[in-house]
This record gives C-alpha cells, sequence and structure tokens, in this order.
C-alpha cells in the first residue's frame, strides 16, 4: 500500500509579465533552487525530476524536459514531464507524489512553470483545426457562457464577481510574490473596468504571468528528519471527463464533484467547510468562487455566492478563507497557477505563509482544473500524517 | 519492485499517411481491441488510465483532449497525460499501481505525423535560444551521430545495413509494418545517401497509428483470466541536452535504466528497442550488453514502422505478446525520447 509522503521544500519564483531578466531554463531554475534551499538539500539528494506546464505550443519548446534537465539537474535521473492542461500544475505533484508513495523513490522535486512572456497563450488556444469548430475565443470567451448559465440558475446579485476581485487582489497585496499588487483596489474601480467576456470584466480575469513553482516531496523517514515541519499528504485524486457530452453540466462539472468525494475520503474530511481550514482554489475568473464554493461541497447548489457575499472566504474574518495568497487572479503562469495552489496550501499548514498565513491552519486544500472545466486535481495536506 | 502484469495489448497499422483520419478514430479500435483481450467493456472498468501523446504533431494545444473522447469517460475517471512517449504514461501507471492506489490501468499513445514535417517540427525540442533558431532536424542530428560511430571505427556502413536488413526480413511477419521486405546488405548499400551517412532506409518511416495496453496487479491477472506476462522492472534516466558533453557513441542512460530495471539479473533472450536510426540499434545493444543469441527487435521495430509518441509502448507491448505466445521467457523493452537517444525507458517482462 502507499507509503507517506510530504512536502519538505517550497520554492517560488516572484510573478510578474515578464522576467526578461532570465530565459525559461533561469526561471524554473530559480524556483527549484528555492524549494533545494527551504529544505536544506543539494540538487544530488533529489532522485526524481516531474515537470509540468501548459501546452508546449505556448513558448513554442516541444517536450521541454529535454531542454530543461539541465537546469533542474536531470542527468542521469528519471524526469517525466505531465499535461493536463490547467490543472497541469496539480497533477504534476499528484504524479510527483506518487513516485514516492510507490516506494520507489525518496525525495522528487516536482516543477511547473509559464513564461507567458515568450509565449502567446491566446494563438496557441485559438488556431483553426481540422474537422472543428473554429473557437477564437481563449479561455474567458470559453468561460463566459458557462457563468452567465450560474448566474440565472443561482440568480446571484451581479456584484458577487466584483467582491471576489477585490477580495483575491486584496489578499495578494499581502504576498510578496503576487504579480498584481492592488492593496487599495476598490468595488468601484473593478465595476468600471472594460467588459470583456460579459459578465467578465478586465479586474475580473486573471493575469497573464511569468512565473515557476517547485516542490520537493519526500518519504516518511526523510519528511521527519527535515529542518522544516513536513506538509503531510493526506489525500491526492484526479478526475478527467470529456468537453462535451449529452447532459453534461458544464457549470457543476461532475469530474470536479468525483474528484473531491475522492479527496475528502481520503482525508476524512466530512465537511469541507467545517474539516478544513483554509483552501488555495483555481479561480481564474472571478465568478469561479462562488461555482466552486459548490461543486468542491463548502455550499449547497445555488448557494456558493452567498458565503462570498458574507465575507466567509476573507482571510479577514473569514471562516473558510479561499486563495489566502491571492490566488490565480493575482498570479497567473498557467501550468504553474495549479502548482502554486498546492503549494500556498502547504505553506498554510506549515505555517510559514508570512502575512496571508491562516492562524493556526491544520488542513488545506488545493485545488486545479483545465481544459473546459473537465480536468480537475486535487490535494488535501495537513500537519499531521 | 512488486511485478506488474501486462494483459492486453494492440497497436494499428503504421500508415505512411491516416488521410482524413482523426486521432480518435485513430485510438478508438486499438481500445476495443485490449477491451476485448481482457474480457471487460470500456475504461470504466480499469482504475486509472495514462495517455502520451504530443501536441506538436496535431498542431493543437491540448491535442490530448480528443483523446479523452476516445475513453467513454462518462462517469467521469481516473486520467492523466503526459506529453511523452505512452512508454512514460505506462510508467506513471505503474507507479500508481504500485502505490496501491490503482489495480490496473489502460495506457495509450498515438500519433499523427503526416500532415507536418516531422524531422522539422521535433528540431523545436532543442534549446530556444541557441539550437532551435537554427532549425538543425531530428535526422541531421542523428546523421552527425552515426558519422562520428563511423569516424571513430565503432561500426562500419555495412553494419548499419545489417540492421536496416535484418529489420526489413524480420517485418515481413509483423502485419502492422509500413515496411517490409527482402533487402538484402548490398541491396541497402547500393541505396544513395539522404543526409550521408544515412540513407533513407538507416531512418525510420514518418507513420500515422496509435497503440494500446492494459496492465494490472497479478491478483487481478488471474482474476481476468486471460494470459499475461510480467514486469519485473522499469526505469527511465535522461543525460544532458547538450550533445557535446554527451558520448554520443554510447547511451549511459540506457545502461543505467537497465541496470535499475534488473535487466542483468537473468537472461534476456529477446529485446525490442526503439532505436529510429539504423546505428542507434547498435549503441543500444552495446549499451545493454545484449548477448549474442538474444534476438532483437523481431517485429521489425521501428525502422519498418514508427508511431510517433506510441512506439515506445508498442515496444513493451511487442516482448508482451512474445512471451505469451511462448516464444520468450525473458524479453527487455526500451523507449527513447529527444535528439540522438536523449532519454531512455527499460522495462524487463517475464513469462508468468
Amino acid at each position: 500500500m502507499a507509503e507517506q509522503a510530504a512536502v519538505i521544500g517550497i520554492g517560488q519564483t516572484r510573478y510578474s509579465s515578464k522576467r526578461g531578466d532570465v530565459s525559461i531554463a533561469g526561471l524554473v531554475r530559480e524556483a527549484a533552487q528555492a524549494a533545494l534551499t527551504d529544505a536544506e538539500l543539494t540538487w544530488a539528494d533529489i532522485d526524481a525530476v516531474v515537470l509540468g506546464k501548459a501546452p508546449d505550443m505556448f513558448e513554442g519548446v516541444i517536450m521541454p524536459e529535454c531542454y530543461l534537465v539541465d537546469a533542474l539537474g536531470g542527468h542521469g535521473k528519471p524526469m517525466l514531464r505531465v499535461h493536463t492542461a490547467g490543472s497541469v500544475g496539480g497533477s504534476t505533484a499528484v504524479v510527483a507524489a506518487s513516485h514516492v508513495q510507490s516506494g520507489t523513490f525518496q525525495r522528487v522535486l516536482a516543477v511547473t512553470f509559464e513564461k507567458q512572456s515568450e509565449s502567446n497563450a491566446m494563438w496557441a488556444l485559438s488556431n483553426p483545426q481540422p474537422f472543428s469548430v473554429h473557437l477564437n475565443a481563449g479561455a474567458g470567451g470559453y468561460f463566459a457562457p458557462i457563468i452567465r448559465e450560474y448566474i440565472r440558475r443561482s440568480g446571484a446579485p451581479a456584484d458577487v464577481g466584483i467582491k471576489v476581485a477585490v477580495k483575491d487582489r486584496r489578499q495578494g497585496a499581502r504576498n510578496p510574490l503576487s504579480h498584481l499588487q492592488l492593496p487599495d483596489i476598490t468595488e468601484e474601480e473593478v465595476a468600471q473596468s472594460m467588459m470583456l467576456w460579459d459578465p467578465i470584466r478586465f479586474l475580473e480575469a486573471c493575469p497573464s504571468s511569468d512565473g515557476a513553482c517547485a516542490m520537493v516531496i519526500a518519504s516518511e523517514a526523510l519528511s521527519k528528519v527535515a529542518p522544516r515541519k513536513p506538509a503531510w499528504i493526506r489525500g491526492a485524486a484526479m478526475r478527467s471527463e470529456p468537453t462535451m457530452y449529452a447532459g453534461r453540466d458544464e457549470v457543476d462539472p461532475r469530474a470536479g464533484r468525483d474528484c473531491a468525494a475522492d479527496v475528502y475520503a481520503q482525508a476524512g474530511v466530512t465537511d469541507p467547510r467545517r474539516d478544513l481550514d483554509c483552501a488555495e482554489v483555481y479561480v481564474p475568473f472571478s465568478w469561479y468562487e462562488p461555482m466552486w464554493l459548490e461543486n468542491l461541497g463548502f455550499a449547497d447548489t445555488g448557494q456558493g455566492w452567498k458565503l462570498t457575499l458574507e465575507g466567509a472566504t476573507a482571510l479577514d474574518g473569514g471562516d473558510i478563507p479561499w486563495n489566502c495568497s491571492g490566488g490565480v487572479l493575482s498570479s497567473n503562469p498557467i501550468g504553474a497557477s495549479g502548482m502554486i495552489r498546492f503549494a500556498e496550501a502547504a505553506r498554510q499548514v506549515r505555517g510559514d505563509a508570512g502575512d496571508h498565513q491562516v492562524e493556526g491552519a491544520r488542513l488545506a486544500l488545493g485545488h486545479a482544473y483545465g481544459g473546459g472545466a473537465q480536468f480537475f486535481a486535487m490535494w488535501i495536506v495537513g500537519t499531521e500524517k | 519492485m512488486n511485478p506488474v502484469a501486462v494483459v492486453a495489448y494492440s497497436q494499428s497499422e503504421c500508415r505512411a499517411d491516416a488521410g482524413a483520419m482523426n486521432e480518435v478514430e485513430m485510438i478508438m479500435p486499438q481500445l476495443q481491441a485490449v477491451y476485448e483481450q481482457v474480457g471487460i467493456d470500456n475504461a470504466q472498468d480499469v482504475d486509472f488510465v495514462c495517455s502520451g501523446s504530443c501536441d506538436y504533431l496535431q498542431g493543437a494545444a491540448f491535442a490530448f483532449v480528443a483523446g479523452v473522447d476516445a475513453l467513454g469517460a462518462v462517469p467521469p475517471i481516473c486520467e492523466s497525460h503526459v506529453e511523452m512517449d505512452a512508454a512514460w504514461a505506462l510508467y506513471e501507471a505503474i507507479l500508481k499501481i504500485r502505490a496501491g492506489h490503482a489495480q490496473s490501468a489502460l495506457i495509450y499513445g498515438f500519433g499523427k505525423s503526416s500532415p507536418g514535417e516531422l524531422p522539422t517540427v521535433l528540431s523545436q525540442q532543442l534549446d530556444p535560444y541557441y539550437l532551435a533558431p537554427l532549425w538543425v532536424d531530428s535526422i541531421a542530428l542523428a546523421a552527425l551521430q552515426a558519422r562520428l560511430m563511423l569516424d571513430s571505427g565503432a561500426i562500419s556502413e555495412r553494419d548499419m545495413a545489417a540492421v536496416v536488413s535484418r529489420a526489413r526480413r524480420s517485418a515481413r511477419n509483423n502485419p502492422a509494418a509500413q515496411f517490409a521486405g527482402d533487402a538484402t546488405i548490398e541491396e541497402v548499400l547500393s541505396e544513395p545517401y539522404y543526409l550521408s551517412p544515412l540513407r533513407r532506409s538507416d531512418c525510420c518511416p514518418v507513420s500515422d497509428g496509435a497503440s494500446a495496453m492494459i496492465i494490472c496487479t497479478v491478483d487481478q491477472a488471474r482474476a481476468w483470466g486471460c494470459p499475461y506476462a510480467l514486469i519485473t522492472g522499469i526505469d527511465h534516466r535522461i543525460e544532458t541536452h547538450h550533445l557535446t558533453l554527451r558520448d554520443l557513441c554510447d547511451s549511459s542512460s540506457t545502461r543505467q535504466a537497465a541496470q535499475t530495471a534488473g535487466a542483468g539479473e537473468g537472461h534476456i533472450d529477446t529485446a525490442e528497442l526503439y532505436a529510429p536510426f539504423s546505428h542507434q540499434e547498435i549503441i543500444l545493444r552495446r549499451s545493454l550488453s545484449l548477448p549474442s543469441d538474444c534476438i532483437v527487435n523481431p517485429s521489425g521495430g521501428v525502422l519498418a514502422g514508427n508511431l510517433m509518441m506510441a512506439s515506445g509502448l508498442s515496444r513493451v507491448g511487442e516482448v508482451f505478446r512474445r512471451i505469451v505466445a511462448g516464444d520468450s521467457t525473458r524479453g527487455l523493452a526500451h523507449a527513447t525520447s529527444g535528439p540522438c537517444l536523449q532519454h531512455n525507458l527499460v522495462a524487463v517482462l517475464e513469462a508468468a
């Protein structure tokens, strides 16, 4: 059966629209080195490397593990490249964990990145395909109708998304790594920002960021002797469903519900709002907070927006803070965005999240999704095994 | 490691051009074939699914998403994907089984390389700042490697031609092969150079197609009651990207992977090696120290047909087939990725 595994090192770059001072290799190296330093390890201590990023077409480097092997100290080691669309940051952590849980490796380095300044995501997502309907809309255009359907079904007031946008940016301003630093952002500013894809305004959308995130995941024996408090992986799960099928609920995808049920069962969570201390959830467009509150079982169907309006998901005064780090709305290096959620959940239970720490956090959820809201990866980390 | 059982394998024909057939249409017959071998209905009957593909072959970000359509993933399934040959998807699935997170797994790989210019596409696998802008293609790099081998006296062109001749003859027994025939060494040597010192037949063809496999715990294999072979060891290693820092006449990563996979712990009677160029088969045979009586690439190998993103998985599948047929008791399968054999995987399979 599975070995125990824990996060013993976390490294992130700062996130910004353009890291012109480093190459792609320099970017991933920076995060990986930071994770090793955090774990007080050297490159030689790593048994295997797991790399994740969103599509190769973003930066135009095919199978970039071939090129990044040197920057990540991979020569002579196993190196695996995960690609599961936007959920890849989370999936990479899950796959890295299974390297250790299988008993095959003692210490694994998991690294994810995106260098959007050297990329053109809009182009990569929109090039025409034979035999397929051409979609020249990017992610915002894809998700906007789904959000409108959520609003129609739930009767949520129009300002819910605005409130999420403000909350996540203010929380992000307490995270020095955040791309967007908007400590004084107001609801009025968000409301007046340009409408991109109704109902998603400019300030309700995630930025395009350069950045990388890395973690060292280790076996039970090595985690116990690690210099910092380990974040024990209490559960990890992935689920996929097709982009389209008869009866598919795109607002409340079953793959998300099933994935959550799986990871909760592993971690012994029966009521996520009560049992978890905080969550880092992939919210690239503001309205996805209330939608995922319902999909993940923090609220009943149609009720998620009430938690947002009550302030339940706020770091200050909320009983279940979401995205204390600022979330995807504050930093979005696509391929790394999922892993940042997983790593920030781990930081919370390690108690080292700085100004965005949830006091006494003991159990936290990391969540990522991708494709047409059809690929899900989640884990729950805790202070105890 | 606890052995993992291979219970089913199927590969499509290697076709130079699959025409209007899309990826899902290439994958589905292979999935149906492996379901039938095991006696299950669909992907809902396994615990985990993992695939290997490359967006750049299709020219679409998230090309693998379409692959999910082939699975019937309703209700949702536990599924993952590597942007690598499906041999690495197999590796990920084995980790899942070893961890006890799954008892069974479906693995598939697919590639439709014909619409693009594959060697040129693969040039974009290189360092994006210093090498990719030169558009050095995969054949040119392999030719440089072959030239190094020839100049150092490690091989002769005749040795290369012998690899081709044997591959073509072996492929006569492989109905999925794109190239098969009776080419003698002299006939191969009489071909003009394509990219000196490589002749066309030293290079694997560009092929469209897919392959699929089902693996499981030994208990599950017994429960399903189908013939199986055991993967007793598997490992993979990557080498530096800097070609000038590697000994291109050797494959240290293959040797390392074989050692960890336990290849040397018994006699290897059969080997399926992913050698896209004839001289690379010789490098691999030497790096693996295969015994002289070992049958290498009885399927014809990838010189008979090269399904990008699936050929590595197919090597494992071909060894499985021979073990189940009783033609082999202990075989080795190899997969490669990257320019000039940069990244290599070795699996050891044994009769149950």
